[in-house]
């Protein structure tokens, strides 16, 4: 059924918003260990983290976490809270994509043999960079939301992807709100 | 952001300038300590730790060797409780570090202030393997409410002060120092041992808003069957001359935690005793029959919870909690505060007025006359007699610690507290082996009070090694030892609910407890008839120095009344079931 259901989601070419994923926005101390922290706060609920990105803020004391994970709202609520709690978190909250702009990154490495060539790059052009070629193999380039990239890769798959590997969500929030 | 304790503004230059020896890391580590009031540190020494142990001689604060380390985070704990100051543990790395995990996270779950420190290997051999080794840092940090990892020793005075903020302010809880043994051996150059913090993301809530308070206040207006729920935090925030105020000022009955035992007097006409699983009768009947519950710093924690859906069914449902994440973790409020609960309940008091509750109370009434706390006395010498003796001969004016099972839950029912912070039992982690270290640790803290620990036969011979620390510190600890030669509160569950299919509960093999003792130098009594109980308690308790008072009871007794795991309130059992009587297997969590 399982398999069913997930063929219709390939065919049919609809990216699905799901309600139980969120995103989640942590400014944190720069400091050993703050991401096992942070990380044990899901692990220790049974929520699996599906993308995760920490990077440098403009402050070096501080880093900046996205986390996207699935699951229920009441358990992302304690979530929330007890990430919150931590002692290296200064800041947490959840962006919904109302008041915030969200974007990824994502490399493909697609199988071109000559004969595909042509077809590969008209798909590409004006949509995503073609940043490596190389004995048959090309590496794309796109940035987009979650969606997009989502769509893409569909796109792609039929041209074979050998590998991908995404960025992970990054979320700021919009005016003088701070993310 | 100001400590409580801060220390007076060291300068650490002077030793230069007067050609003496530079500060070890370590030196300055005691310095600090010193500074912050520490009394005593609960201790085992071992390699890494050598440089910290050192640095002790000569220092103020006396070193309390334990016989293992679970001993000292337990009588950290103890001394914690009695006295509301941090408890300070010290031990070394590898073994020595992960047999503090079991008292860390017993602390961690009751929200008791506590430092452990643990010595590390040097900082160059961090991660490969060295000799008692352990990542005690990264294995601790599920159950800390912070930690470190000193990397540099001029780093310890902030490290040190941070650490005594956090671990009292707030909720409490413990906080873990690892002390690599370079970062301790090293010269401290530091400019003072009185830093700045640096901790931005830390904040206290306080007296809760104003706002929150009056939407509480507004909610008890018109309720006719009121319950004021004491936790653990009200405790911890010495809340109780306001609660008191409250209750009496509301006309609300007072029902309390297993860790809440006193704060409200358990013998107040106001006071429904404990509630929750073992709780009384009335407690729990209360709970099923109330119009609007207030929570003062307790959890809803699922000893008192089993069923959130069905908890206090159409009552409204308040929250005072320092925790926001406790808001709406268990129970979704009406109405809630985050902040101190003395504070915010001071405050709510202004903003109430009387209930009509006579008839209410009535009602209660009736359910303790016609549901008290009994036992029978017809089968021999029964657990229950021994503690309700016991109250008789104390009276609440000991402090009492206890172990975890059968005899915590009849030490619960029958030793009425009279003051929060003279009753001790481990709540959240329900740790076999914390009721006598922690009794230790409480007579530390409370040298001329009557310290009981109340135990069992399993979890007392889990850390009984302390009687050697007993012994040598001449501590008068009396140790009461309800032993039925099981580990009966199991043992009660797989009679209640698997067909009385015994597996792993019996206690074959118990010493002679008397004999124990007296290997240790401490005296022993023996209790084994109903006549001789309150004669040899007497005795024991008159008596000026440590005492073991081995009590063997009947073997197969069961607590009641009790309601299942994942139960709730409504469907309590008072009495004991009929012999052929079958009850479905628990749901909820253990």
């Amino acid at each position: 059924m399982v398999i069913a259901s997930w063929d219709l989601v390939i065919h049919m070419n609809i990216p699905k918003k799901n309600p139980n994923v969120h995103t989640i926005s942590m400014l944190v101390a720069n400091k050993p260990g703050v991401l096992v922290r942070c990380a044990q706060v899901f692990a220790r609920r049974g929520f699996n983290i599906d993308a995760l990105v920490v990077s440098a803020s403009v402050n070096p004391k501080y880093s900046r976490m996205t986390i996207t994970a699935t699951g229920d709202p009441q358990t992302l609520e304690q979530i929330i809270k007890q990430t919150a709690k931590l002692i290296d978190v200064i800041h947490v909250s959840e962006h919904t994509g109302v008041d915030s702009i969200d974007r990824e990154f994502a490399l493909f490495k697609l199988n071109v043999p000559p004969a595909k060539r042509a077809a590969t790059l008209k798909l590409i052009k004006g949509r995503a960079h073609v940043i490596d070629e190389k004995q048959g193999s090309l590496i794309v380039g796109k940035t987009g939301t979650t969606d997009d990239l989502d769509q893409f890769e569909e796109e792609l798959k039929k041209f074979g992807i050998i590998e991908m590997v995404r960025s992970g969500k990054l979320v700021m929030a919009k005016g003088k709100e701070s993310t | 952001m100001e400590t409580k304790n801060n220390p007076q503004r060291i300068e650490a230059k002077p030793s230069f300038a007067s050609g003496q020896k530079p500060m070890t890391g370590a030196e300055a580590l005691i310095r600090c300590l010193e500074n912050f009031g520490v009394e005593y540190i609960f201790g085992l020494s071992g390699g890494a730790a050598i440089p910290i142990f050192d640095a002790l001689v000569g220092s103020k604060i006396k070193l309390i060797l334990v016989r293992h380390e679970q001993g000292a985070t337990h009588m950290a704990d103890g001394y914690a409780r009695a006295t509301g100051k941090p408890g300070v543990v010290l031990v070394t790395s590898g073994p020595g570090a992960t047999n503090t995990v079991t008292g860390i996270m017993t602390a961690h779950m009751d929200s008791v202030p506590m430092i452990v420190l643990t010595g590390q290997t040097i900082s160059p051999m961090l991660g490969k393997d060295a000799f008692q080794e352990a990542d005690i840092f990264g294995i601790t940090m599920p159950v800390v409410k912070h930690s470190y990892l000193v990397k540099t020793t001029n780093d310890i005075p902030r490290v040190v002060k941070e650490a005594f903020y956090i671990t009292s302010s707030g909720r409490p809880g413990p906080v873990h120092i690892d002390l690599p043994k370079d970062v301790t051996s090293s010269p401290f150059t530091g400019e003072t041992l009185d830093p700045k913090m640096d901790i931005p993301g830390y904040k206290v809530p306080g007296k809760g808003k104003k706002s929150d308070i009056l939407k509480m206040a507004k909610l008890f207006q018109g309720s006719k069957r009121p319950v004021l729920l004491v936790g653990h935090g009200a405790v911890i925030s010495r809340a109780g001359a306001a609660i008191k105020e409250l209750a009496y000022k509301l006309r609300s009955p007072v029902t309390n935690t297993l860790l809440g035992k006193g704060e409200f007097p358990e013998t107040d006409p106001l006071s429904l005793g404990m509630l929750g699983m073992h709780g009384t009768a009335y407690a729990n009947l209360a709970l099923t029959r109330c119009d609007l519950i207030c929570s003062i710093g307790s959890r809803w924690d699922d000893r008192i919870n089993g069923n959130p859906a069905k908890f206090c069914i159409g009552a409204k449902k308040l929250h005072i909690d320092i925790d926001e994440a406790e808001i709406n973790k268990i129970v979704k409020p009406d109405a809630y505060c985050v902040g101190d609960a003395r504070l915010i309940v001071e405050e709510l008091v202004r903003h109430i007025e009387p209930l009509d509750t006579k008839e209410w109370l009535e009602e209660l009434e009736g359910y303790k006359k016609q549901h008290p706390l009994k036992f029978h006395s017809d089968r021999g010498l029964t657990a229950q007699y021994v503690l309700y003796e016991l109250q008789n001969v104390t009276q609440g004016r000991a402090t009492i610690s206890t172990d975890v099972g059968q005899h915590q839950m009849w030490s619960a029912q029958f030793n009425l507290a009279i003051k929060g912070d003279r009753w001790l039992s481990s709540g959240g982690a329900g740790t076999m082996g914390f009721g006598f270290p922690a009794a230790i640790g409480a007579q530390f803290g409370r040298p001329h009070d009557l310290v009981i620990a109340v135990v069992g036969d399993g979890g007392f011979q889990m850390t009984l090694y302390e009687l050697a620390t007993v012994y040598v510190h001449k501590l008068p600890v009396k140790v009461l030892i309800i032993d039925n030669k099981y580990l009966g509160m199991v043992r009660q569950w797989q009679e209640l609910f698997f067909d009385n299919r015994l597996s792993g509960v019996d206690l074959e093999g118990n010493p002679d407890f008397v004999k124990l003792a007296e290997a240790y130098h401490v005296k022993g009594v023996h209790i084994d008839k109903v006549e001789h109980v309150r004669e040899r308690l007497e005795e024991a308790i008159n008596h000026p120095g440590p005492v073991v008072i081995w009590a063997e009871v009947i073997k197969e007794d069961n607590v009641f009344p009790m309601i299942p795991a994942g139960k709730s309130a409504y469907e309590m059992i008072i009495e004991p079931p009929k012999k052929d009587q079958r009850l479905e297997k628990p749901s909820g969590s253990t």
